[in-house]
């Protein structure tokens, strides 16, 4: 199996044609997987020059280690860095496959049967309405001068626009698993807001027909020109299936002049079983660039998935007068850990910041809250406020507030707030004596606790976000 | 209704109630006073189910063995407990926890779950009825209630679940006479030929207003005395020292 694959690869490399729906590159990291996958991709020759000098880079690289969640050393040659779309014959064929488990929650989250079977990659062989779903969307998009398809598409198409933006936000050479990314990245998505445009809609990765299976190495980059607006849901409030145990994603996020971006998470990855096996590494690198005067960068982040959760949301506010938000729930369970906060970086003046978070932790499971607010000496007049809330459930977990503070202006102002607080005995049988049972009583409790991000999030988002984070915590009462 | 007999509670191993003995009967209005430490709270607790006791003997509400039902499922049969200490639950809207928990006893009992309109067409009705402000209907619940909007909100919750047993634990104390008349005004509206009231009470001023058909005396976990109302008068007269 293998030495046919090599082969194809060779077979690649001298004017491969083969389909290459059924293709995966051999296992491993090394220059011929990158140019693999930059030709399977159809990329200009900068693109892959771009790849190699972040492969080059990553050599001299280590991984950090400073997070708390330690994680068991991973064998980067052991990794498929380019597989595409399953044959249907691998596959799971009917939803009665599945884990019954799973097909309960999606129950719970109300998912229609169709959203079911995309999520777990069925084919789905009947007219599929989101086609002309997304069809009419394209449509939409198209008279206002949008652009929002895959990356790999936009590589292809947009050059001039990629080249100019993609590494602008994170560095080539930022650190291992942001230049790992940089290096393989497979797909994801590129958003371009034109001057004064407000996107008509909400954007997001379910009405984009080729998104699923972008796999571990998911790169996205959305620019929003100036004076416009766009808002973008990632993700889905139901589990995902996936047997790609690391996820090093990368998303850059430029505002120019007056452009304001929101960008919103939902992740769910699978978070291993209750003893703690299995589960999705999640080391996701998300950083947004305030670029121009009054631009402004707001990240809503729901975590209640993956084993481990390592990712930082983060916003430079370059542009005089720029605003950065930072709203963050994040769920850990069982034996899930999340070392999880943001990085607001003020460089121009009356440059202000907002960051609200919430962990809950229930049972065995860790959770860290770590952020960084750098004022530096040029952002004058400039301010923060923080509020970081923990919420524990019963006494085998952990909470941690790790705040990093440098105000380098005397003029700048910066406002910290940090409570810890456990769902007590009392408001439990208060719950359950109007009726709830324990699981919804603690579903209603941590919704009020986490009312305040809830609210940020758009409208059809929120509600089921809501369900997910009872759903999360179930079993971790009684 | 409800049948408590040879009821034992332990807590740490220590003996709160013993040989605790009560029955209530379909409409009727029980009071049980007591002086602190007799045992009244963990009556309430119990009854409510609330964890962390050792209890034997029976205790039957509508022929069914209390002690099998959770807590929850106590509330959907109709037993509804006026918490002397009402929770305060951060960033949960006070409508939507009454909303959600009326839906949940409706649900449980087969009822239709009411939508948004129609349960604040009965909030309001129930609200203003015991002269609660509707305002603080839509604040966190209980988060900076006075000590009075807490019972009274107990008052507005019991309204509106329409329980068949009512236990309110010491609601009176606290109140000033106003709020204790609004809370009297809402018990007396409830009663029913099928709704039955356990009061809970160190004094007897709230009886002033609400009549009981019973009053019991508690004293070191056992009741010692029943009788009529003129019950509650003579203990008022003698204190609970001297009445022994």
């Amino acid at each position: 199996m293998r030495e046919k694959q090599i082969d194809k690869l060779k077979d690649y490399k001298y004017g491969f044609t083969t389909d290459i729906e059924n293709v995966r590159a051999p296992k491993g990291l090394n220059k011929e997987v990158i140019e693999f996958i930059s030709k399977a991709k159809k990329e200009p020759k900068w693109m892959l020059d771009w790849r190699m000098k972040a492969f080059e880079r990553l050599k001299n690289l280590k991984e950090p280690n400073w997070q708390k969640p330690k994680y068991p050393k991973i064998d980067y040659q052991d990794i498929y860095y380019y597989s595409a779309p399953k044959s249907a014959s691998e596959k799971p064929k009917t939803i009665d496959e599945l884990d019954p488990k799973l097909l309960e929650t999606y129950k719970k989250l109300g998912i229609p049967l169709q959203e079911q079977q995309r999520l777990n990659g069925i084919a789905v062989d009947a007219v599929f309405d989101s086609v002309s779903v997304a069809t009419t969307f394209k449509d939409k998009l198209n008279e206002v001068g949008v652009i929002f398809c895959s990356i790999s598409e936009a590589i292809q198409k947009h050059p001039e626009l990629v080249k100019k933006y993609i590494g602008s936000v994170i560095p080539l050479t930022d650190h291992y698993f942001a230049t790992l990314n940089s290096a393989v990245f497979t797909d994801g998505s590129f958003v371009y807001i034109p001057p004064g445009v407000r996107c008509p809609m909400e954007l997001s990765t379910y009405f984009r027909i080729n998104a699923s299976q972008t796999g571990q190495f998911e790169r996205t980059l959305i620019i929003a020109d100036k004076g416009s607006y766009v808002s973008y849901l990632e993700g889905c409030t139901a589990p995902m299936r996936d047997e790609n145990q690391l996820h090093a994603a990368n998303v850059e996020l430029v505002a120019l002049d007056d452009a304001e971006i929101k960008y919103s998470t939902v992740q769910n990855w699978y978070p291993g079983d209750e003893d703690g096996k299995g589960g999705i590494y999640n080391f996701v690198t998300k950083r947004g660039l305030c670029k121009g005067t009054n631009s402004k960068i707001s990240w809503t982040q729901v975590e209640t998935g993956s084993a481990i959760t390592w990712k930082y949301p983060s916003c430079i506010l370059q542009g005089d007068n720029s605003i950065g938000e930072f709203y963050s729930i994040a769920i850990t369970n069982n034996h899930q850990k999340a070392d999880t906060g943001t990085k607001m970086i003020h460089l121009g003046k009356n440059t202000k910041s907002k960051i609200i978070s919430k962990g809950i932790s229930a049972g065995f499971s860790d959770m860290t809250y770590r952020g960084l607010v750098d004022i530096s000496s040029k952002a004058k007049n400039s301010t923060n406020y923080t509020q970081c809330d923990s919420l524990l459930m019963g006494n085998k977990c952990g909470a941690h507030t790790v705040p990093y503070i440098k105000n380098k202006n005397p003029e700048s102002n910066i406002a910290h707030e940090a409570t810890t607080s456990k769902i007590s005995e009392e408001q439990l049988h208060y719950c359950q004596q109007r009726g709830l049972n324990p699981e919804e009583a603690v579903g209603l409790i941590v919704n009020g606790f986490c009312k305040e991000v809830l609210q940020q999030l758009p409208m059809e988002f929120a509600v089921e976000a809501q369900k997910l984070v009872g759903i999360s915590l179930e079993g971790s009462v009684g | 209704m409800l049948k408590i007999k040879n009821l034992k509670a332990d807590i740490d191993s220590k003996s709160i109630l013993n040989n605790f003995n009560l029955e209530i009967k379909p409409g009727e209005v029980h009071a049980i006073m007591g002086p602190n430490g007799s045992g009244k709270s963990t009556l309430s607790n119990i009854l409510s189910g609330k964890k962390g006791y050792k209890v034997s003997g029976e205790v039957l509400f509508e022929n069914k063995n209390l002690f099998e039902l959770e807590t929850e499922e106590r509330a959907h049969k109709g037993i509804f407990l006026a918490f002397q200490y009402p929770l305060e639950i951060p960033g949960v809207n006070t409508n939507i926890f009454l909303k959600t928990s009326l839906n949940a006893i409706r649900k449980a009992n087969g009822e239709k779950e009411l939508d948004a309109i129609e349960f604040l067409k009965l909030v309001k009705l129930k609200a203003k009825n015991l002269k609660f402000d509707e305002e603080k209907l839509n604040r966190q619940l209980n988060v900076g209630f006075s000590g009075g909007e807490k019972k009274k909100n107990e008052i507005l919750q019991m309204s509106i679940l329409n329980p068949k047993l009512s236990i309110l634990d010491e609601t009176d104390s606290g109140l000033d006479i106003d709020a204790l008349k609004t809370v009297a005004d809402g018990v007396n509206s409830l009663r029913k030929k099928d709704n039955s009231f356990l009061i809970i009470t160190h004094y007897q001023r709230l009886l002033d207003y609400i009549k009981p058909d019973y009053v019991h005396v508690l004293m070191n976990g056992k009741i010692i005395k029943s009788g009529g109302p003129e019950l509650a008068l003579e203990l008022e007269n003698k204190g609970y020292e001297n009445f022994n």
